[in-house]
């Protein structure tokens, strides 16, 4: 096969795909090392995000326009689950809230269900011809899919480095007593990782619904990949997520050499337990719970 | 209704009821003594439905399988099946704490699910499969059901007296000493990893057999017979309101929520098509809201674990 028709058919769209799961595996990290359990709710979060969007487009923003509101609304609503559902669970084995998370997933996507209906939707209608860049196609919405990613990762890697918030985020997913011993609020620190992964679930529902198509399953389908993502790059390690969510989407589109195409979403799965099996504090180092 | 219409409704829900019941003393050995969040039930129940299935169905052009075997080969090939894919998942993910293997069990359980769709030569692909037998199916529909009834009730009964006595063995005192704290029964020299993969494995093997009287049943398996995430969820439910950790309580929990679910779909398919879609969708929201109440205001559930001290009077 010539090189650029695998760089165009294999490599460009796992790399669009592998940067839309960074984007979530950065959020499963986050919950998964600062507050210690795994958030089952958050691939339907993320298609509220993507439907919230929609609502916006519908009322005649422009999709990338769309983007932040949706996700500032997603951030307010991830509050609000965590106020509700999650917060009072705090002193019980973590694996309870676990489970309450499966439960707001469930209850997450019936409210798409009856608000939106069940049938696939799009921000815009058209077929867009891709441009060439040294002979590499890329549509406009893949560029901006991208440069959106790395907008997020810059963005909150420097957020979590150098502000005093982030440093207390860091503080907490190190150690939780400790952080609080230093005066570290920890109830502040939860609503801030909460309103920054309901942001991020937001941004990688609205980006797999602009280069794919919106349905109210979407968000389940992205659970399994974003969490491989998460565990293969190293629980609780921001980069390890990009570079998770990388190795996934790019595994996903090659895939298709080594077995039939309708298996592709099995990829995910045997990243994971590979990972698990060989190397379960993942690729960067992260935690095991 | 007419009273023999409401007599046979009453029956066909028993055995749903003891299909269910089965599910959630599985899931009851796992979550309920062993501390395992299994959150691919459906997986499991599929896995027992088709393997039993494809032993025991007439033959078919379009796929593999029909050989007419004996229904009972067919329960426990169900049973060994759904074991032997536990195994595995077990085996790597429960080294580390249950987070990892509820989310090893969503994606055995899509996976299953991605199998049974695009394999056509095993499982008749969407078309799925008919022509499975069914208990005394040749005998006339009232005392067929009640026949099927009977063999229900007496495996539920049977898994019921199994499980009671394991647990009140010395086995099930260290699952529970596993559950409650894991560190302090490893350092008195048990082989923390090995006991939970029994009950992962165990558990598993009795969803495959509620998944093998599922199809039995109903003669006929397709691939949109079982919705993956609300077959897993109504049976956590069944569990967490019945009360985890106490089998009673779990066969409880399976009838109530069955009868709840059920007679919520009745009521729904009576409103206008408008809005009975949408009420179909409002049904899951309010089961997943009556998992947080329950959560919240009553974990223990309605029938509560015994405590140590009265449950050791059968030493």
């Amino acid at each position: 096969m010539p090189l650029l028709d695998f760089l165009n058919f294999y490599l460009v769209p796992g790399i669009v795909l592998g940067s839309i799961y960074a984007v979530g595996a950065i959020g499963i990290t986050l919950v998964f090392g600062i507050l210690r359990f795994a958030h089952f709710a958050h691939g339907d979060m993320a298609t509220l995000g993507a439907f919230i969007a929609l609502a916006l487009v519908a009322g005649g923003m422009d999709p990338w326009t769309a983007l932040p509101v949706a996700m500032a609304a997603t951030a307010v609503v991830a509050i609000g689950v965590d106020k509700a559902f999650y917060d009072y669970l705090k002193a019980r084995p973590k694996i309870v809230t676990v489970m309450a998370s499966l439960g707001v997933a469930l209850m997450l996507r019936s409210v798409v269900q009856v608000v939106w209906g069940v049938d696939p939707r799009t921000y815009a209608t058209g077929i867009v011809r891709p441009d060439s860049y040294f002979g590499i196609l890329l549509r406009p919405r893949e560029l901006y899919t991208l440069a959106s990613v790395v907008l997020i990762v810059v963005g909150l890697a420097l957020f979590l480095r150098h502000s005093k918030w982030g440093k207390a985020m860091r503080a907490m997913s190190d150690n939780p007593d400790l952080a609080r011993l230093s005066g570290v609020d920890n109830r502040k620190v939860t609503m801030l990782t909460w309103a920054i992964v309901g942001a991020l679930c937001a941004a990688s529902g609205f980006m797999l619904g602009i280069n794919t198509e919106l349905h109210s399953m979407m968000g389940w389908q992205l659970l399994l990949p974003m969490f491989a993502a998460a565990i293969v790059g190293g629980v609780g390690r921001v980069e390890g997520a990009v570079l998770g969510g990388l190795v996934v989407g790019i595994a996903e589109e090659l895939s298709i050499f080594i077995l039939p195409a309708q298996y592709k979403a099995a990829t995910a799965f045997a990243l994971l337990l590979l990972i698990l099996l060989v190397r379960p504090r993942g690729l960067l180092n992260g935690k095991v719970l | 209704m007419d009273l023999l219409g409401l007599a046979n409704y009453a029956v066909f829900m028993a055995i749903l009821i003891g299909i269910y019941a089965l599910l959630a003393l599985g899931l009851n050995i796992q979550w309920g003594f062993t501390g395992l969040f299994n959150a691919g039930i459906a997986g499991f129940f599929a896995i027992g439905a088709y393997t039993s299935a494809i032993l025991t169905s007439l033959p078919a052009a379009h796929r593999l399988g029909g050989f007419e075997l004996p229904m009972v080969l067919g329960w426990v090939a169900a049973m060994l099946v759904a074991a032997a894919i536990a195994w595995p998942i077990g085996k790597i993910c429960l080294r580390f704490r249950s987070d990892y293997l509820a989310i090893a069990t969503i994606g055995i359980a899509e996976i299953i699910r991605l199998v049974i769709r695009t394999e056509g030569w095993l499982t008749g692909g969407v078309r799925g499969i008919t022509g499975i037998p069914r208990p005394f199916g040749e005998l006339p529909y009232m005392q067929s059901q009640l026949a099927f009834l009977a063999i229900v009730v007496v495996l539920v009964l049977l898994a019921y007296m199994l499980v009671e006595r394991q647990v009140n063995a010395p086995w099930g005192r260290m699952m529970r000493a596993i559950r409650d704290n894991e560190n302090a029964a490893a350092a008195m020299g048990k082989r923390v990893a090995d006991r939970r993969l029994q009950a992962f494995v165990f558990g598993s093997a009795l969803m495959g057999l509620a998944g093998a009287l599922f199809v039995h049943f109903n003669r006929s398996i397709t691939p949109e017979a079982i919705d993956p995430m609300i077959a897993t969820f109504l049976i956590w439910i069944m569990l967490i309101l019945g009360g985890s950790g106490n089998n009673r309580g779990a066969i409880l929990g399976a009838a109530a929520i069955w009868i709840i679910w059920s007679v919520s779909e009745l009521l729904t398919d009576r409103l206008p098509t408008e809005v009975a879609i949408q009420a179909k969708y409002a049904r899951v929201f309010i089961i997943g809201l009556t998992l947080q109440l329950v959560l919240r205001f009553r974990p223990e559930g309605i029938v509560p674990e015994r405590q140590a001290g009265a449950a050791s009077s059968r030493r």
